[in-house]
């Protein structure tokens, strides 16, 4: 039986309207994803979003290679990942470290420049408080800069100048992540959700019967259920990317290839819910089944945290998980410009919404027999 | 043609006949009612007739059409309220209307269908925030918005007021008026009665007795029946003096009721009461209603009116056992 537009616009301004009214959906679809952005970003940025405070204490200053030393010293300011202060010469590192209460602290030692010329072994000290994650931080880009300098030296290139080129090339911050995640986030939940209860309710409470006595089709009462979350995944899109992006400092590229993973998501996870909603019996079984589907996937798709942070195990789960090739996709898209990787998604996705959406037309039932 | 046409009818769960083999016919324009105790079948058999069940067995022939093979086409011509008919929480009753109309393509005057079930008033409310009775009124409504020629009414004025239920009356003869034939099923036998052409009385599956409310009032009732407020003793006096004639006592009620086949039989019932010398007032003689044919039919099974028959029957096996 041909599809309908009118029958589709006539049930969606229904749906849509019903939707706004009730103000749950809508609080679940568009205000919930933006407040777990915003906490998981607040959260996670705390760590290591600003300089962590350093006091570095330059015992090769007045050496006539103080170049070294300087350099060693600017090197590190331009991680970015440290706030220098320089600590003179003879104070004691530690206590003025713990006065200070601050939790790191580098030493250069006396003959730091012409020892790191002449080849010799020469160590730079870190101090700090080995239970703090800042410490290792420090530790960290310290290092870092040292491979950076040994390696500039093997090459024989000249000293001074070296800081440009220094320790953290390309990398992601968790904010980064975060974006593409609860998106895909926002993409399961909402629409899963919502059309579980739906379909169960609408079966129990016979509306899907009552709808059967007039020629809205099934296929097009979920198409119109589709059009409507894709609508809503576009806002919840816009408003996630921007925050993120103008609040949270995330680094994000937009670009078109997005717009494939903003519509094949809803259009997958309205047809799953449906189906889920459809085969089950009753509306609290619908919900115990709807949450099995949805809670593992939730979590465990690069959600939260990247998939690639995960153990082993979990990674091939993920692999298993509808919701993956959404958030690995929108990665691919928004983060790498990976467009290869992306199109892989997209394969999976459209052949697995392709398959749910037949599946759910054929098991929703809109009589009994 | 006939609007509908059933035979031999069968649909089982299990191993219960919900329809035991009914066969019912329902002519064009005329009001036909289904009636019968709780689980008799009825939303069974009328949902088979709307194509939203599969039957085990029979014919069934909804305007000349299978409603099972040809769904599509039936609904086009038919109007359903369902039992206990629900929709979408937060759509207003016009916007019911008009979501229909736009789903059936036709051209509806909102506010004339609103108004036709009296629900004018109520017609911005959310659909969530009516009460019961004006849910009722929406189902209805959205019964006529395709301007049906067979309008299937499963329990209309279930839990409405008294006035609502009235409306609703006054719907179903507008129907009957502009050609349209109704099947309808009621728990108030008043209703049948007043609206019906024919009526069926279905129980266990089965129908039972069918033809005009007159028809099967004149087939199963005993006539005339004399209602007096007064005892037990009253009862079994009446007993020892007419004998021939069946008397009953409600302790419940006060009520000696009193079926009389035959009218000289009223005669001799009237008199007796006047000579028992026992206290009696409000007394009445009245026809016996679809109701109490019903009753009688039933029996005492798990119905609303049935249960007056139950109580009827134990009271008359204790005065018997005394
Ligand atoms: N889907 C079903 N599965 C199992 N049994 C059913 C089903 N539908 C109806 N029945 C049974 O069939 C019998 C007839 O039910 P039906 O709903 O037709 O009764 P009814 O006459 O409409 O009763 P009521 O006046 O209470 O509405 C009942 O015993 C009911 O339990
Ligand atoms: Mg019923």
């Amino acid at each position: 039986m041909a599809v309908s537009l009118r029958r589709i616009r006539a049930d969606l301004s229904v749906f849509g309207r019903g939707y706004l009214r009730s103000r749950v959906g809508l609080f679940f679809s568009l205000i919930f994803p933006i407040i777990l952005i915003l906490m998981f970003g607040a959260i996670f940025s705390g760590n290591n979003s600003g300089p962590i405070p350093v006091y570095v204490q330059n015992n090769d200053a007045s050496s006539p290679v103080f170049q070294v030393s300087g350099g060693f010293i600017s090197a590190l300011n331009s991680t970015k990942a440290m706030q220098i202060t320089l600590v003179s010469p003879g104070v004691n590192i530690t206590k003025y470290a713990i006065d200070h209460s601050a939790s790191a602290g580098i030493v250069i030692p006396q003959g730091f420049g012409a020892d790191f010329i002449d080849g010799n072994p020469v160590n730079v000290t870190v101090y700090g408080n080995p239970t703090s994650s800042t410490t290792g931080i420090v530790e960290g880009v310290t290092s870092a800069v040292v491979n950076s300098f040994n390696l500039h030296r093997v090459n024989g290139t000249a000293v001074l100048g070296i800081s440009q080129q220094s320790v953290v090339s390309k990398s992601y911050k968790y904010i980064d992540y975060l974006v593409p995640g609860l998106i895909g986030f926002s993409v399961l939940t909402s629409p899963m959700f919502a059309l579980v209860n739906i379909s169960s309710q609408y079966k129990r409470d016979k509306v899907f019967k009552q709808l059967s006595l007039t020629p809205l089709t099934k296929t097009e009462w979920l198409l119109s259920k589709i059009t409507w979350y894709v609508a809503l995944t576009v806002v919840s899109f816009v408003l996630m990317s921007t925050i993120g992006v103008a609040l949270l400092g995330a680094n994000i590229s937009y670009s078109l290839g997005i717009i494939p993973f903003l519509f094949l998501g809803p259009f997958l996870f309205v047809s799953l819910g449906m189906l889920v909603g459809t085969v089950s019996k009753s509306v609290e079984s619908a919900a115990v089944v709807g949450n099995l589907v949805t809670f593992p996937m939730m979590f465990l798709s690069g959600t939260f945290f990247p998939v690639a942070t995960m153990p082993m195990y979990l990674q091939t789960v993920a692999h298993a998980l509808p919701l993956f090739y959404v958030i690995d996709g929108l990665n691919n898209v928004m983060l790498y410009g990976n467009y290869g990787g992306a199109l892989i998604d997209l394969g999976v996705l459209a052949v697995l919404s392709v398959v749910v959406f037949v599946l759910a037309v054929r098991f929703f039932k809109w009589r009994e027999d | 043609m006939s609007a509908i046409e059933v035979a031999s009818l069968r649909k089982s769960y299990g191993a219960l006949n919900a329809v035991d083999s009914i066969s019912f016919s329902v002519a064009k324009g005329d009001v036909f009612s289904l009636l019968g105790p709780n689980g008799a079948g009825k939303t069974t058999t009328i949902e088979i007739l709307e194509g939203l069940r599969e039957r085990d067995g029979g014919d069934v022939k909804v305007l000349g059409l299978d409603p099972w093979k040809n769904g599509y086409e039936v609904h086009r011509s038919i109007g359903v309220i369902p039992q206990g008919f629900k929709f979408v929480d937060y759509a207003t009753p016009r916007e019911a209307v008009k979501y229909y109309a736009a789903l059936f393509g036709v051209k509806a005057d909102a506010d004339a269908i609103l108004r036709r079930v009296i629900l004018e008033d109520s017609a911005n409310v959310y659909f969530s925030k009516l009460s019961g009775g004006q849910k009722q009124k929406v189902g209805l409504a959205l019964a006529l918005v395709n301007d049906p020629e067979l309008v299937f009414l499963d329990e209309p004025t279930t839990g409405l007021d008294p006035q609502a239920r009235r409306a609703v009356w006054e719907v179903i003869r507008n129907l009957k008026s502009e050609g349209r034939s109704v099947l309808l099923t009621t728990h108030y036998l008043e209703e049948a009665e007043e609206l019906s052409d024919t009526v069926a009385i279905m129980n266990h599956g089965r129908i039972i007795t069918a033809g005009t409310p007159a028809e099967i009032i004149a087939r199963h009732g005993s006539g005339e029946r004399i209602r007096v407020r007064g005892d037990q003793k009253l009862a079994d006096y009446l007993r020892k003096a007419i004998p021939s004639v069946p008397v009953d006592y409600h302790a419940d009620s006060g009520e000696v009721t009193i079926s009389v086949g035959r009218k000289e039989d009223s005669l001799f019932a009237l008199e007796a009461i006047e000579r028992s010398d026992l206290p009696w007032n409000d007394l009445s003689i009245a026809r016996e209603s679809l109701e109490d044919v019903f009753v009688k039919l039933i029996g005492g099974e798990g119905h609303g009116q049935a249960a007056v028959g139950a109580k009827h029957e134990v009271a008359r096996a204790a005065t018997e056992g005394a």
